[in-house]
């Protein structure tokens, strides 16, 4: 099995239909399937082992993506944000590659690498596929190796096989599915997940890509309503930023826009209820997943949506804050410290097992005997099967032999009308090993609400273990590009 | 055949990759699929001659066996003379 199938199935099925668009170039699959040809004789050529791409997003990325599928060769893509010595570190894990985009910073952190600027890569591609043969090349089937962000320890280097990545295609994307008018606005960066997942569900679906690189919400508005978007997916980060241009009267029409899917960190309850009010039309669905899955392996869908937002039974309107339900193809259970099953209604550790998860890493596989991969994530099921998560398992608050998740005193806090934000973090303590701590924003025009105040709304809604020992009024908490709240930043104001 | 296995029919311009099922002959009109394009194309029997599309997965009444027609023809495919099926998926919203 390989990827390439994806982007050559489009191709044959009608190779002038635009597949692409970016910086105003349009991209018809059959340009970007001779490109991909182009691509994989040039990678072969060079005697690379690796593939990457340190570059914004941009056609170059599932040309190099499908280019490395056909030459068997793994495809990287590489975060530019990382500081030199980081990315120097990873650029030498993966010598010798194949860099497409910043050249000289390649050449100035690692040694032995081919390094192309992006239009010289494009372009390179596009001459070379006069002459490619379109062979594929088996490799290790291992189709995209996508280091993690490390927060602990050295990043880790997950592999992706073609199997993986085939298996939640077809598990979850109807082929041609999307009307040819349909366009998806991805504005992900290449190096997540969700943005090689964008790349082949758009392809297997020949919805039309229209690429914004770097997300600024006014370009989102004016692209999506130029293209006439019908799709797109954001971090809760960036729908806010979009829904409060709107409210400051940037003009735009959004009647296009039929669905919008959200993930990659945690959703306010208050901002989905006011997309979900602003946009009556739009289907919205939440999706949950990780790198090691391949992408989504749990979503929340429109129906869900809008029938939670309508309800006044309390079980149904929280499934708002839920990730929905396992895909079909996906097997999940909750699980407790020794790796017992868990009913629903008890909070645990998630496991996955399916096609699509890997679990595997250049160093070694995580994966149980069973083929059942430790998601590191906390969470727990309703009744009807509905996952909710309760951040990292390596986030819970161990306070005196008590596990407290952060997220059952960050819901009780965003009931608090001078809360904008907050965040519960495990701070070191003498008495309990871990106390907790607070960080919290206060609204704008609001004042800020006394300690003791916050410690009572804590004690009546939840239990006395639960009250902070420490209180931080914040300008703004730390989060990264894809929304996912920074804790280890946060633990840092309660160290000393 | 096996998983990741590109067969091609005998009769007809269909393509396949097997998805599932390891071990069983493939037919595509009424002949036996190959993963070599035949010198010389057989004719579409009667019986299976309801064609296949593109994209469509194809499956058998057991679940046992899964193919995913990756270039459509005039030959509907089968297994052991039995006719398989389009299995129908749930759509799921875009997630991506």
């Amino acid at each position: 099995m390989n990827i390439f199938l994806i982007l050559q199935m489009a191709a044959d099925t009608d190779p002038e239909r635009i597949g692409l668009v970016c910086d105003g170039r349009r991209w018809s699959y059959g340009a970007l399937l001779n490109a991909a040809k182009g691509a994989a004789e040039l990678f072969v050529e060079s005697g690379c082992t690796h593939v990457a791409l340190l570059d914004e997003s941009s056609e170059a990325a599932p040309i190099a993506l499908f280019g490395a599928a056909l030459a068997g060769i793994p495809y990287v893509p590489l975060n530019y944000r990382l500081a030199d010595a980081d990315l120097g570190a990873l650029l030498d894990r993966i010598s010798p590659a194949y860099v497409i985009g910043d050249v000289d910073r390649t050449q100035r952190l690692s040694k032995g690498h081919t390094c192309k600027t992006r239009s010289d890569f494009v372009a390179a591609a596009e001459s070379a596929s006069a002459g490619a043969t379109g062979e594929e090349r088996e490799g290790e089937g291992i189709a995209a190796q996508i280091f993690t962000s490390g927060t602990t320890a050295a990043p880790k280097a997950a592999l992706l096989r073609h199997a993986n990545l085939m298996g939640y295609i077809l598990g979850t994307v109807e082929f041609c599915s999307a009307a040819e008018d349909d366009a998806q606005l991805v504005c992900v960066p290449p190096y997540h997940i969700a943005g090689i997942s964008a790349l082949l569900s758009s392809i297997y679906a020949m919805r039309r890509m229209v690429l914004l690189p770097a997300f600024e919400p006014d370009t989102w508005l004016r692209l999506a309503s130029e293209e006439r978007v019908t799709n797109a997916f954001l971090v809760p980060t960036m729908l806010a930023r979009i829904i409060l241009r709107m409210d400051e009267g940037v003009e735009t029409d959004l009647s296009s826009l039929q669905a919008v899917a959200y993930g990659g960190g945690r959703m306010p309850p208050e901002l989905i209820e006011r997309a979900l009010a602003l946009f009556p039309q739009t289907g919205f669905t939440n999706a949950y997943g990780l790198t090691e899955t391949s992408s989504t392996i749990a979503l929340l869908g429109p129906e869900d949506h809008r029938a939670a937002h309508n309800s006044n039974d309390p079980a149904v309107r929280a499934r708002l804050g839920s990730v929905g339900k396992p895909v079909p193809t996906v097997e999940l259970e909750i699980r407790d410290d020794e790796g017992r099953p868990l009913p629903p209604g008890d909070r645990g550790e998630i496991y996955v097992r399916g096609e699509q998860v890997s679990g595997e890493y250049r160093e070694r596989s995580a994966l149980d005997a069973e083929g059942w991969f430790p998601t590191r994530d906390a969470g727990w099921l309703d009744d009807e099967g509905y996952l909710f998560l309760a951040g990292r398992a390596d986030d819970v608050i161990v306070r005196g032999g008590e596990n407290i998740s952060p997220g059952e005193i960050e819901d009780v806090l965003a009931t608090h009308p001078a809360i904008a934000d907050s965040a519960a973090i495990g701070a070191p303590s003498v008495e309990w090993g871990e106390t907790v701590a607070i960080a919290v924003v206060i609204r704008p025009g609001h004042k800020t609400p006394g300690d003791d105040e916050l410690r009572t709304l804590i004690k009546d809604r939840l239990r006395s273990s639960r009250v902070p020992e420490h209180i931080a009024v914040v300008e703004e908490l730390p989060y990264n590009e894809m929304g996912k709240l920074l804790r280890r930043e946060i633990r840092k104001l309660f160290q000393e | 055949m096996k998983p990741g296995t590109k067969l091609k029919s005998t009769v007809c311009n269909t393509e396949v990759m097997v998805i599932r099922g390891s071990g069983l002959v493939a037919e595509c009109g009424g002949a036996p699929m190959a993963e070599e394009t035949p010198a010389e194309k057989g004719s579409v029997a009667a019986a299976f001659a309801e064609g296949t599309q593109m994209g469509k997965r194809y499956v058998d009444d057991e679940g046992t066996v899964e193919l995913l027609c990756v270039k459509p023809g005039e030959g509907s495919l089968s297994i052991d003379g039995k006719a398989l099926h389009i299995k129908d998926a749930k759509p799921l919203p875009s997630s991506d």
